[in-house]
């Protein structure tokens, strides 16, 4: 085995192939990691890759490159894992996987009771076109529009400066509290905890409205007569 | 000369790109520049029909890319406009017989002798979709004022933002105003809304563009049609003129003459 390999760590894991990147500069990996496939294309074809690149700061034509390669060798790279936020950005602007699944925690009625920490929010910059998947443990706020076909997952609640079209999920590990708003609220679907609805036929009026769950029903009312809350 | 690459795509099929690319590229040519345009639907190829060169191909882009033939053979002349090419694409292969790079290496090598390249992009937002784009110095996104056509334009405008493609430009085709005044098409400002990226071209619905794809006869060499104008209008506007946005409205000549709106 090369030099390269060293820094190259391979195995399988659930969801296909976890590959661990590190210790060198970007580029030595990558010729790395190629030159393993292309000697091992008939382990890898067709292989679904998780890659983790550990402190690795990625910018989306590097990232892009990658996946290039990777898919003219028949391996599709689905998801990143990086400790860079930078990283987990570009990937999710790219459309990969920031997280893959673990077991759930055992104390999930505790987090819930937790997940609204005050300082823990993404900030996003709209618009969120399809086909753009958030998932984050606190707090999204999203400035700019949702578009339908984009999809929101969050612990914490969700608030859109804009039109809010695609699917949202707030308080996604069951904090009943989470609630969503919008300066037009017309989700394709909303969930707050445990329970979905989806937005009434459109009216022509738009106003901000907030979506909250009360005694178990998710209501969707004008901003103005929440400031209460 | 350096050529622009112009991609045309839209993520859902059948939304009009082949024709757009069709007739953009006669209007180009029509204006004395120099364009290519490239068939990127290997498998399921239709430019060469549109622009009625259908009988002529002996070579296509895989067979340039496999390297078995030189580059300029593989491009059919138009006949009606001097400075008109097209490079089909092959109709037994799929998209897999071509790669990002091989499309990028195939414009570097055409730019030196052509003003414009247009890319016809397939449906899809897979390997095709990123042959045709990876090449590209701006991207046109094709979409109808439908609610399916928006959703996959909004899709692929978030990929091309994400790779840093662009300029991206829309165009919205087949827009049928009796139907929008009805309030059952969206309407331009309904697309615009959703999507917020600038407009460069509104082709309004006309059955006589089927009839000239059919025929093999662009719609854009006909100076009294009106979706042939709206492509003449967008290769002003890649030209760099400012063109103000065409009056759908307006009554045509002989609604005048029968002295009815």
């Amino acid at each position: 085995m090369g030099e390269t390999s060293l820094s190259i760590q391979i195995k399988g894991i659930r969801d296909g192939l976890l590959v661990s990147l590190g210790g060198a500069a970007w580029p030595e990996l990558v010729a790395g990691f190629i030159k393993n496939i292309d000697e091992r294309s008939a382990f890898f074809q067709g292989g679904r890759v998780v890659l983790d690149v550990g402190p690795q700061e990625l910018r989306v034509a590097e990232l892009s490159a990658l996946r290039d390669q990777l898919s003219e060798r028949g391996v599709s790279l689905w998801a990143v894992l990086s400790e860079s936020e930078v990283t987990e950005r570009t990937a999710q602007n790219l459309g990969l996987a920031t997280r893959i699944s673990k077991p759930r925690p055992v104390e999930v009625a505790e987090a819930a009771s937790q997940s609204l920490p005050q300082d823990a929010a993404k900030w996003v910059k709209g618009p969120l076109r399809s086909g753009v998947r958030i998932v984050f443990d606190g707090n999204v706020v999203v400035l700019g529009d949702v578009n339908s076909g984009a999809e929101i997952v969050a612990g914490g609640s969700i608030i859109v400066w804009g039109r809010l079209r695609g699917v949202v999920h707030a308080g996604a590990q069951g904090d009943e509290t989470a609630i969503v708003c919008a300066l037009e609220l017309a989700p394709t679907q909303l969930r707050i905890a445990g329970e979905i609805a989806v937005s009434p036929k459109k009216q022509n009026k738009t106003q901000p409205e907030v979506a909250s769950l009360q005694d178990g029903h998710l209501t969707a009312e004008p901003w103005h007569e929440s400031t209460g809350r | 000369m350096t050529a622009k690459v112009v991609t045309v795509t839209s993520g859902k099929g059948g939304v009009g790109k082949t024709t757009s690319v069709a007739n953009i590229a006669v209007a180009l040519a029509s204006r004395n520049q120099k364009v290519t345009c490239i068939d990127g639907d290997i498998g399921l190829r239709n430019l060469d029909v549109v622009l009625g060169l259908e009988n002529r191909i002996v070579y296509d882009l895989v067979d340039v890319v496999e390297g078995r033939c030189r580059l300029r053979q593989a491009m059919i002349h138009d006949k009606r406009l001097p400075e008109l090419y097209m490079i089909p694409a092959a109709q037994t292969r799929d998209k897999t017989a071509v790669s990002p790079s091989d499309m990028v290496r195939l414009c570097d090598e055409l730019r030196p002798e052509m003003d414009w390249i247009l890319v016809d992009s397939p449906a899809g937002i897979e390997r095709g979709f990123k042959n045709a784009v990876a090449a590209a110095d701006r991207v046109i996104v094709m979409t109808n004022p439908e609610v399916s056509a928006v959703r996959d334009a909004d899709r692929v405008i978030g990929l091309l933002e994400a790779e840093e493609k662009g300029p991206v430009s829309l165009v919205i085709n087949r827009l049928n105003l009796a139907m929008v005044k009805r309030g059952d098409m969206l309407s331009v400002e309904d697309v615009l809304d959703l999507l917020a990226i600038d407009l460069i071209g509104i082709v309004p619905e006309d059955e006589n563009v089927i009839v000239a794809s059919n025929k093999g006869q662009p719609l854009a060499l006909d100076p009294k049609n009106k979706a042939g104008i709206a492509f003449q209008n967008i290769a002003r506007r890649l030209l760099g003129e400012e063109v103000p946005f065409m009056d759908m409205d307006s009554p045509t000549v002989l609604q005048r003459l029968l002295g009815r709106k």
